[in-house]
């Protein structure tokens, strides 16, 4: 058995299929994932996230702390709740994790980091704080549930205080803000537009009802991966890990190399790849035909080389098969993937896939 | 709890086998094999007239989920596949012992009865599988 959230009862009554996600007992589907997938691209989905790790930094040298720790630059954002998105590097500019930010003040943070990465993220982060007297709390006493889709915040409102709802609603994407005992951020992994809300354990039950009572549908991990699949959002372990960089993942806009004497974990080893980034090219795939596109496939272009699917799958949105690969970088819209020692078409093509519930490639 | 016909026999591989009146054999996979692989979206299918080893590759499903692949749970010669699959492979899904069907082989030889449970053997299996789960 493995780690359990505070709504995996909810999820069994629901009717979850449970399956172990970096030891954690959570919910793939409660049925159709592909039913999910739609009711998150057309209405409201809701998706159990508590798995996730949230660490809070306070401390007088917080900012300078992370403008250490992580590749995006923390004092580009000086509006309270805003949120950045960036990679935490080891020292060869290899990608630990990528993670959410949310700035309070200079002296205080906000971090989610990935549940199949928290023992070492952990660890790494710790293990710099303590050079800044920077205090790493971990709030494994929050639940966390995504509620995604055009009409996720109109559903989900009723969740929050109505001394915050106006408030909430009015957030701009990208903002997080304190709502009483709960924290409520625009954000998610699904290329739609919805809220991230962090709740005491507690108060997790209650809240999953009145979602579900409100009309929004209970959608388990695999939905949230063919979400984020057509939304081009990387997977950490899939597109990226510790011995690929950034530039190589499709996340070069994520790192801030302004101003020039910022030192940065992984900045030296990166700053030399970036010298060379016109080897390779981290793209979307469209399979013309039919199949389905996964990771490690191999992408062969022929007279130039070979790549690599990262992360692939079945668009239910598109009806067809997507992926993300790193490929030899040259100017060519066509390749081949080896599907079990076929050779089938595939075409390039500018990601997203699917955003805001519109199919974003020509088909 | 999966739904499962008594005239039919099963693998431990969660196939499913149909004796037909011509001598022919009709297989798919079953219900608890649908509903763990999830929504299928694709799948291959081997060619008409081919030759299958028992325990060899016969086809490959794919979900939204994975891939995995069907093997032969006896040898023989490919009379049919089922082409319907290839533009609706969630028929799989809706009505695996049905339309869902997969391919229908002329046995080569005996079948090893050996390797075929009764319902009631399959269903043993799945609860055991059930505990496990738990």
């Amino acid at each position: 058995m493995g780690s359990r959230t505070a709504l995996y009862d909810k999820h069994i009554a629901a009717g979850a299929r449970i399956v172990d996600f970096g030891g954690w007992d959570m919910p793939v589907n409660y049925g159709s994932q592909k039913e999910e997938h739609h009711a998150v691209r057309q209405n409201a989905g809701i998706f159990d996230v508590s798995h996730m790790t949230i660490v809070d930094l306070q401390g007088e040298r917080t900012q300078e702390f992370l403008r250490f720790l992580l590749a995006n630059d923390v004092a580009k954002v000086s509006d309270p709740g805003k949120a950045l998105y960036t990679c935490m590097l080891n020292e060869s500019g290899g990608v630990i994790d990528d993670l959410i930010v949310y700035y309070f003040s200079p002296s205080d943070y906000r971090l989610v980091v990935n549940a199949s990465t928290r023992e070492k993220d952990l660890a790494w982060i710790r293990k710099h704080a303590a050079d800044f007297c920077v205090a790493v709390n971990e709030r494994g006493e929050l639940a966390m549930v995504a509620v995604q889709g055009p009409k996720a915040r109109e559903l989900a409102a009723v969740v929050i205080d109505a001394e915050w709802r106006q408030q909430a609603l009015a957030m701009q994407p990208f903002y997080g803000l304190h709502a009483g005992d709960l924290f409520v951020a625009r954000t998610g992994y699904t290329g739609e537009d919805g809220w991230e809300i962090l709740m005491p354990a507690a108060r997790a039950g209650q809240i999953w009802d009145a979602l579900l009572e409100a009309g929004v549908v209970p959608c388990g991990l695999g939905a949230r991966d063919t979400l984020r699949l057509e939304a081009a959002m990387n997977l950490y372990g899939n597109d990226m890990d510790e011995d690929v960089s950034p530039l190589e993942a499709g996340l070069g806009w994520t790192i801030a190399w302004e101003p020039a004497d910022r030192a940065f974990i992984g900045r030296g080893p990166l700053a030399e790849k970036k010298a060379d980034t016109n080897k390779q090219r981290f793209v979307g795939l469209l399979l013309e035909g039919k199949g389905v596109l996964r990771g490690h496939q191999k992408i062969v272009v022929e007279g130039v080389g070979e790549g690599e699917i990262t992360s692939g799958g079945y668009s239910p949105t598109i009806e067809r098969s997507i992926a993300l690969a790193r490929v030899p970088a040259g100017d060519y819209e066509n390749a081949k993937v080896d599907i079990r020692g076929k050779l089938l078409d595939v075409r390039l093509v500018k990601t997203p896939f699917v955003r805001n519930g519109q199919i974003r490639i020509d088909v | 709890m999966s739904e499962m016909p008594g005239d039919l026999q099963y693998t431990k591989e969660h196939e499913w086998l149909r004796r037909e009146e011509d001598g022919s054999v009709t297989i798919g996979i079953t219900d608890h094999a649908q509903s763990a692989l999830g929504d299928l979206v694709y799948v291959e299918l081997p060619e008409v007239g081919q030759d299958l080893d028992v325990d060899g590759e016969m086809a490959v499903v794919e979900s939204v989920k994975a891939a995995s692949d069907v093997y032969a749970p006896i040898s023989g010669n490919v009379l049919a596949v089922n082409e319907a699959l290839a533009d609706v492979p969630e028929t799989i899904n809706t009505d695996p012992y049905g339309e869902g069907w997969i391919v229908r082989l002329q046995p080569a030889g005996e079948i090893d009865e050996s390797s075929m449970m009764s319902p009631d053997d399959y269903q043993t299996l799945l609860d055991e599988l059930d505990e496990v789960d738990d």
